[in-house]
């Protein structure tokens, strides 16, 4: 029954989450736990060179091992070796080279798959690998985007004649009248460095027919279970309306299972070929090679501005690194930073170009924040050098030149239009939080004793544009799909409530903000309302998650629906009633006759009429659903101001976090213990990407940081407890006044750090560092503004 | 093949397995307790924790046969689903977890942790916790839920409540 409820509150509460309780006991469906009889299990041979003509390649070993039931390479596998597909090509003369699933007569990345083994275990199918006969004749490999681009330069693909994938520009003003007007210009060539997503669960994949049908059920640890099933179906050419796809717990993502990844389309097309079920699961070391990677871009960024510190204008020429084959999005990367270099700050002109460039390395493709943290890393870092230049207090030089809270909606030099922000007031807060001052004080007193372990203090204000994505933008800039939500809210006859959503969770908590959401507007209690995602069997239509957009756009699907299931209900309710569905009232789950108390009928009660349908109005159906598909109005914008304070030791290099403020305004929180969560998770894997990771590999393309014992992400001993807070400053695009919370943190604070080290360090002549700023490179950097400085 | 015995989670199982099978496949794979879960292939994600004979492991870092005629509780032996273990409630009330693959391994780690120091400093449960690797939390709130559940515990025998 529909107890009492404060549904202004409903919203807005941190209530603990219902996905706990399965979690915490290892009730969890994860796909590698589905063991489906008849299974066989597919082992991967994959390439250890990272550029090599395959001369040999002879499966007919693997075949005569215990319990192998079929081996594959590219020519045993004929038309079923299909292509990973690329939606989003940026130009119209992109290079998009083939991407086979099984490498065919060259390998181009270390970890390429040659050929696969099926088995009734994994132990035998891993064991007859070895039975397979491979050999390889190696070639150059491409490993330096610079060189990669010069003539002469071994190719990634052949057919293409290039290493250049495509160039992107975007000429906004007359950055060089800018220049020329210019008293000061301050140019750097920034590195974002190659990283790994590292979600915790490695990815597996179950594919099976399923017998009763033509249907095959996909299950994956996968982010986009609804794309993924066009793509598979376009692919595979198995009828779409033939896939399941279904996405049970993920655990994690951050970019590296929005994907449509060769092993999903080998698992399908063999299991229907097979016409039983294959499964396959990475091991870790799979996962370094052969889930894609993020961020790697050379970014060369010029700034013009006076000599008080007004910008004039900003310059930015990137090379990104697509690596050897171009996966879901991945030329689309470095566009979604595109448009943000311009970021908070007001100029006149700003002039952008990227190329993207093949080398023999894994893929890379979305990483938590993609594109936004390349281009928030590179602003704020200039930013600072800038006021260093200028010798201004680096958040002085942000308040002279970002965009005030009255001046909203802003339209940016880049050409987007920012709803509302308030850039001064989380500031303020952040400042006060961290006592700004009395670090200032603190740093001044340590540089003048000389004291070995230095203080430094880090800025970074940010924004950033997410909840991807108005359909109509996404069209002009080339992405295949669009950028909708959907839901289905349903009343079930015993009053239970079903939210049919889009978005697809693997960690950020959508079955209790979703349940919030409705129930605040049904009145009907959190834990009677089901969430029902990431299966395409059961909620059919869905753009997935992503982009920090399931809020953001699936959350206005979900007030829409349920809005709409209660104006269905009014005239159900008003038929039962005997009055005017205008008379009625809707409040706490149960209609009410406005000036008789005595007549009201709760929300359940007209489920069941629904269902029952004895009695219903002329002209209206059965059953009481409502459904909603919403294209964003535009991208959400959420900002912060964070602050790090480093002690640097100059004599080891030691860096040591010891205090980190940060203030984020994601408008309208659904459930703030959740956003506190994400912005903890958030910030922690941008200091990861300042601090501790980063993807090396040595000049033959090997893959150096193979391992979690190689790669490092930072354990609970590496980081401090964050002081979080908000801002609220509501959106007015975004119909709930939310706005994206999922990367803003990790967008925000690699400069922060990075800055803040820098800073510590500025009165020795250092001007940068490079990511990751691991002790060995920060004593190195010290050393060479020293030897620099006689 | 060797034939082992093992108490999982207070139930006996007998077995024959490779003396090269890990402990946490023959748990995930031969007697089907799938709550424990594997991160990693070098024994650094700490995902597959366990407790063997009441101390915690990794359990890709033992065989299944090291395992013989030992106690192992996982995941899904903590409690019976009723009455959480104090861990389990504190990891809820605190929003310890996101995806919760890490869970499993975090919250039987922690359960160590607190047996050998019922009374942790932050430093103490950041280091306690250094073999299990979490990639949502940013590992805030996971501190948060030892603290918590150190007061729980230290709060009488009162197991915590759903």
């Amino acid at each position: 029954m529909t107890a009492a409820l404060d549904t202004d509150t409903a919203l807005g509460k941190p209530i603990r989450r219902k996905e706990d309780a399965h979690l915490l006991h290892g009730q969890t469906n994860w796909t590698d736990n589905i063991q489906l009889p008849g299974t066989v299990h597919m082992a991967i041979l994959r390439s250890p060179m990272a550029h090599a003509k395959i001369t040999k390649l002879d499966v007919s070993g693997a075949l005569k091992q215990t319990g192998v039931v079929a081996a594959y390479g590219a020519k045993e596998l004929g038309e079923l070796n299909g292509g990973v597909p690329c939606v989003w090509p940026v130009t119209d003369d992109i290079k998009m080279p083939a991407f086979p699933a099984l490498a065919i007569d060259k390998v181009r990345q270390v970890g390429d798959c040659v050929a696969v083994v099926l088995a009734t275990s994994v132990a035998a199918a891993v064991d007859a690998l070895d039975a397979i006969e491979v050999s390889y004749e190696a070639l150059p490999a491409v490993t330096d985007m610079e060189a990669a681009l010069a003539s002469g330069s071994a190719l990634v693909h052949d057919e293409i004649e290039t290493n250049a994938c495509y160039v992107y520009k975007m000429p906004c003003g007359d950055y060089e009248a800018s220049r020329a007007k210019a008293d000061v210009v301050v140019a750097r060539r920034f590195i974002n460095q190659r990283l790994i997503p590292i979600f915790m669960e490695p990815r597996s994949v179950v594919a099976a027919p399923m017998g009763m049908s033509d249907e095959i059920t996909i299950w994956s640890s996968t982010q986009i279970p609804h794309v993924l099933r066009v793509l598979l179906a376009l692919v595979t050419g198995i009828p779409e309306n033939n896939l399941r796809v279904v996405a049970p717990d993920v655990g994690g993502g951050f970019g590296g299972k929005l994907q449509c990844y060769r092993e999903e389309i080998l698992v399908t097309n063999l299991a229907k070929k097979l016409g039983r079920p294959v499964k396959w699961t990475e091991t870790r070391s799979e996962n370094m090679v052969a889930t894609h990677h993020g961020r790697d871009q050379i970014q060369d960024i010029e700034i013009a501005a006076t000599k008080d510190g007004k910008i004039l204008g900003l310059k930015v020429t990137l090379l990104a690194n697509m690596g050897a084959y171009l996966q879901i999005i991945t030329p689309g990367i470095p566009l979604l930073g595109m448009f943000m270099y311009p970021a908070i700050y007001k100029m006149d002109s700003y002039d952008f170009t990227c190329t993207g460039v093949f080398t023999n390395k894994t893929p890379t493709d979305a990483y938590r924040g993609a594109g936004r943290p390349e281009a928030t890393y590179a602003i704020e870092r200039i930013i600072d050098e800038l006021a260093a230049e200028i010798g201004m207090e680096p958040m002085e030089l942000r308040k002279k030149n970002w965009i005030t809270h009255d001046e909203f909606p802003y339209t940016t030099v880049a050409g987007l239009t920012y709803d509302t922000g308030n850039y001064e007031a989380a500031t303020e807060k952040a400042l006060a939080m961290f006592d700004y001052d009395g670090l200032r004080a603190e740093q001044a007193r340590r540089r003048a004793s000389g004291d070995p372990v230095q203080l430094g203090i880090g800025i970074s204000t940010f924004t950033e544009m997410c909840g991807l994505a108005p359909s109509r933008t996404l069209g002009a800039l080339k992405y295949v799909a669009g950028g909708w939500e959907h839901c289905t809210v349903r009343a079930l006859p015993t009053g239970k409530i079903e939210v049919v959503t889009g978005t697809s969770p693997h960690g950020q908590g959508h079955e209790t903000a979703w349940s919030q959401i409705a129930s605040s507007i049904l009145g009907v209690p959190v834990e009677d309302i089901e969430v029902i995602h990431s299966d395409t069997g059961r909620s059919p239509y869905g753009m997935d998650t992503y982009g920090s957009r399931s809020l953001a756009v699936g959350g206005q699907a979900i007030k829409a629906a349920s809005e709409r299931l209660v104006e269905k209900a009014r005239v159900i309710a008003a038929h039962q009633l005997e009055c005017s569905a205008t008379d009625l009232e809707f409040v706490n789950g149960s209609f009410h006759v406005k000036g008789d108390p005595s007549k009201s009928q709760a929300l359940g009660a007209v489920a069941f009429e629904a269902f029952t349908a004895h009695n219903l109005p002329p002209g209206v159906e059965p059953t009481l659903q409502a459904e909603a598909t919403i294209d964003p109005a535009d991208f959400s914008y959420p900002h912060g101001t964070h602050l790090a304070a480093l002690e640097v030791d100059t004599e080891t290099g030691q860096v040591k976090l010891r205090k980190y403020v940060c203030v984020d305004d994601v408008g309208i929180q659904v459930n703030p213990m959740i956003v506190e969560g994400q912005v903890h998770g958030g910030v922690a894997q941008g200091i990861a990407q300042a601090l501790f990771e980063g993807a090396e590999y040595d000049e033959d393309g090997n893959l150096l940081t193979a391992s979690l014992a190689d790669y490092l992400i930072p354990s609970a001993a590496d980081l401090p407890s964050f002081d979080t807070a908000t801002t609220v400053t509501p959106s007015t695009t975004h119909p709930l006044g939310t706005k994206g919370v999922g990367e803003a943190g990790t967008i925000a604070s690699t400069p922060a750090i990075i800055n803040g080290i820098v800073d510590a360090l500025r009165h020795l002549g250092v001007t940068d560092v490079a990511m990751p700023a691991s002790p060995q490179t920060v004593w190195r950097t010290i050393q060479a503004a020293k030897a620099g400085a006689k | 093949m060797a034939h082992i015995t093992v108490t999982v989670d207070g139930t006996s199982y007998k077995g024959e397995v490779e003396p090269r099978k890990l402990l946490v496949h023959w748990l995930r794979e031969d007697i089907g307790r799938v709550g424990t879960v594997v991160g990693c292939d070098t024994s650094n994600c700490g995902a597959c924790t366990v407790l063997l004979n009441g101390r915690s492991v990794k359990s890709c870092s033992v065989l299944a046969v090291q395992a013989d005629g030992c106690e192992v509780t996982t995941i899904q032996g903590l409690s019976d689903g009723s009455e959480w273990h104090p861990v389990q409630t504190a990891f809820k009330e605190c929003h310890g977890l996101q995806c919760g693959y890490c869970t499993p391994g975090m919250v039987m780690a922690t359960v160590d942790l607190l047996s050998e120091n019922p009374t942790p400093s932050e430093q103490e449960i950041r280091e306690g916790l250094e073999g299990n690797l979490c990639r949502c939390t940013g590992y805030h709130n996971i501190v948060k839920s030892v603290s918590y559940a150190a007061d729980l515990m230290s709060a009488g025998p009162t197991k915590g409540a759903k």
